[in-house]
């Protein structure tokens, strides 16, 4: 199958998971089961994540900057700003999308390889509209809430890591966060990672629905969809810096 | 009663059902038979919307399948139920929620109703107890079981069941047939079962479908199977010297023979 042929697929089933709910109750169950697994399951690993990015951050951007002429509330800026315009929506995502779009995948492609969507598709449920819309909903929300405390946390790690290793001290990283702060930098960080958020969650979700075959399938698909989210991760990253920056 | 008509279905250039036609009576356990690969699921999937026919039409009492809206199908799905070969029950629900789900999507009773609906289905499919297990956790007769009581658990007009006995010992397979018929000729339901059983055949076999690379091959009930003179139904049915004794007894008890019973009672 070529790539147009994929894409037609891709966007038929976005097309087709626009649907009336047979039942607003239990898809709000779901929803709400899929804001849990995507959200409260993927914390962990994005607190510790963010956490290290920043303190990483705060050492080596001290480690270049040498010149005395530059104050030491610079590290704070550069590590505010780079936390929040690349590390916290673009490394969290491009971790999201293993960490969920490897679950997405294999979960639809369980569900495919053992009759289960069809099971539910005989019982007159699009199955779409079921399985996939709360998926992509549930990651649209939980996945910005996320970017937005990695973006905290990172810069916690950064300023922790500044008065642990001496680098300065926490009234001067604070002082410096508030240095030339723009707040659309936050703004375009949202963007981001709502653009991030919908990948990480339709691609894997079209490979694990359109999965044939067996168990072999199911692993070949969730990788595959975790290196197709990736890469779009990083195209849509570059697209949008070079549009909204 | 579900009728089909010159039914076409190619996959490329492969062509697996070649203009098949038959009715498939309500209150009957119809049974679609062949060898693997004759085009069996493929004529199951095609009836019950999973596959869209190349050609052909499809009559649901007396309404064309083939011409419904996506909207018409979704409703008259909702009055079919399926039991799949490997079961197809949620992994993450158990019995309970299984066979509660089309009942939580389909209707609005309240818990306790629907509750009392679950609890009756699954005491019909004698799964007492059972409500809080996983399907992990039980065997693979009781999942064909669940499967059974979640797709009657709506009252449906139109049951399918794609190898009902595939995985099971003949005890259980037993079972499973007796409980189908039970249920078709209790709920006066069109029932459609695929199947390589031929102890299923000669068992419950109302109304018997058997197809050859994708055709109609013949068709008739068990009583018929044992006289019929089709040379390729013959070899398929009864394959074993066994099953050839089976069919000689059969034959000797139809012409009005010594029983069964009498020809297997313990010679003094």
């Amino acid at each position: 199958m070529n790539f147009f042929t994929h894409f037609g697929r891709y966007l038929l089933m976005l097309k087709g998971m626009i649907g009336k709910p047979e039942n607003a109750k239990v898809y709000w169950k779901e929803f709400m089961h899929q804001c849990s697994d995507i959200g409260i399951g993927s914390l962990g690993i994005v607190s510790i994540i963010s956490l290290f990015m920043g303190a990483v951050s705060t050492v080596q951007t001290a480690y270049q900057l040498v010149s005395p002429l530059i104050s030491k509330s610079t590290i704070a800026q550069i590590v505010r700003d780079t936390v929040i315009l690349e590390f916290a929506p673009t490394l969290v995502c491009i971790v999201l999308a293993g960490v969920v779009g490897s679950k997405i995948a294999s979960e639809l492609g369980n569900m495919r390889v053992s009759e289960q969507i069809d099971a539910l598709e005989i019982m007159g449920i699009n199955t779409k509209t079921y399985l996939i819309m709360p998926k992509i909903a549930a990651a649209m929300i939980t996945i910005p809430m996320m970017v937005v405390l990695a973006m905290v946390l990172g810069i916690y790690g950064g300023r922790l890591a500044g008065s642990a290793s001496n680098i300065l001290s926490n009234d001067t990283f604070d002082k410096g966060l508030m240095e030339n702060f723009m707040p659309y930098n936050v703004t375009f960080s949202l963007i981001k990672a709502y653009t991030f958020a919908f990948i990480i969650s339709s691609i894997p979700a079209y490979f694990g629905y359109y999965v044939k075959g067996g168990s072999l399938e199911i692993g070949r698909s969730s990788t595959k969809s975790v290196v197709v989210s990736c890469i779009m991760i990083l195209l849509a990253d570059y697209a949008l810096a070079a549009l909204l920056l | 009663m579900i009728e089909f008509k010159n039914i076409r279905k190619s996959f490329g250039d492969k062509v697996v059902l070649d203009g098949v036609s038959h009715v498939m009576e309500t209150g009957k356990t119809n049974l679609i038979i062949g060898t693997s690969g004759s085009g069996k699921t493929v004529l199951q999937k095609c009836l019950v919307g999973l596959f869209e026919p190349d050609e052909g039409e499809i009559i649901y009492d007396g309404v064309s399948f083939t011409d419904m809206t996506e909207d018409d199908r979704k409703i008259l799905r909702q009055q079919i139920g399926m039991l799949f070969q490997g079961s197809a029950l949620f992994d993450s629900m158990t019995v309970e929620e299984n066979v509660k789900f089309p009942l939580n999507m389909f209707t609005s009773d309240s818990h306790s109703k629907k509750m009392a609906r679950v609890n009756e289905v699954l005491e019909r499919v004698n799964l007492v107890g059972s409500n809080k297990k996983f399907p992990a956790e039980i065997s693979g007769g009781m999942k064909k079981r669940v499967g059974i009581a979640r797709a009657i658990v709506l009252n449906p007009k139109f049951l399918f069941c794609d190898e009902p006995n595939s995985g099971l010992d003949p005890q259980t397979s037993m079972v499973i047939d007796k409980l189908i018929k039970e249920l078709t000729v209790e709920y006066n339901i069109t029932t459609v079962i695929n199947t390589h059983d031929m102890n299923s055949v000669m068992e419950i076999g109302d109304n018997i479908l058997y197809m050859v690379k994708g055709k109609k091959e013949w068709s008739g009930n068990s009583q018929e199977i044992i006289f019929s003179d089709n040379k390729q139904l013959n070899e398929f049915i009864f394959a074993s010297e066994f099953l050839q004794d089976a069919k000689s007894m059969r034959m000797m008890e139809a012409k009005g023979h010594e029983s069964r019973e009498e020809i297997l009672k313990p010679q003094k």
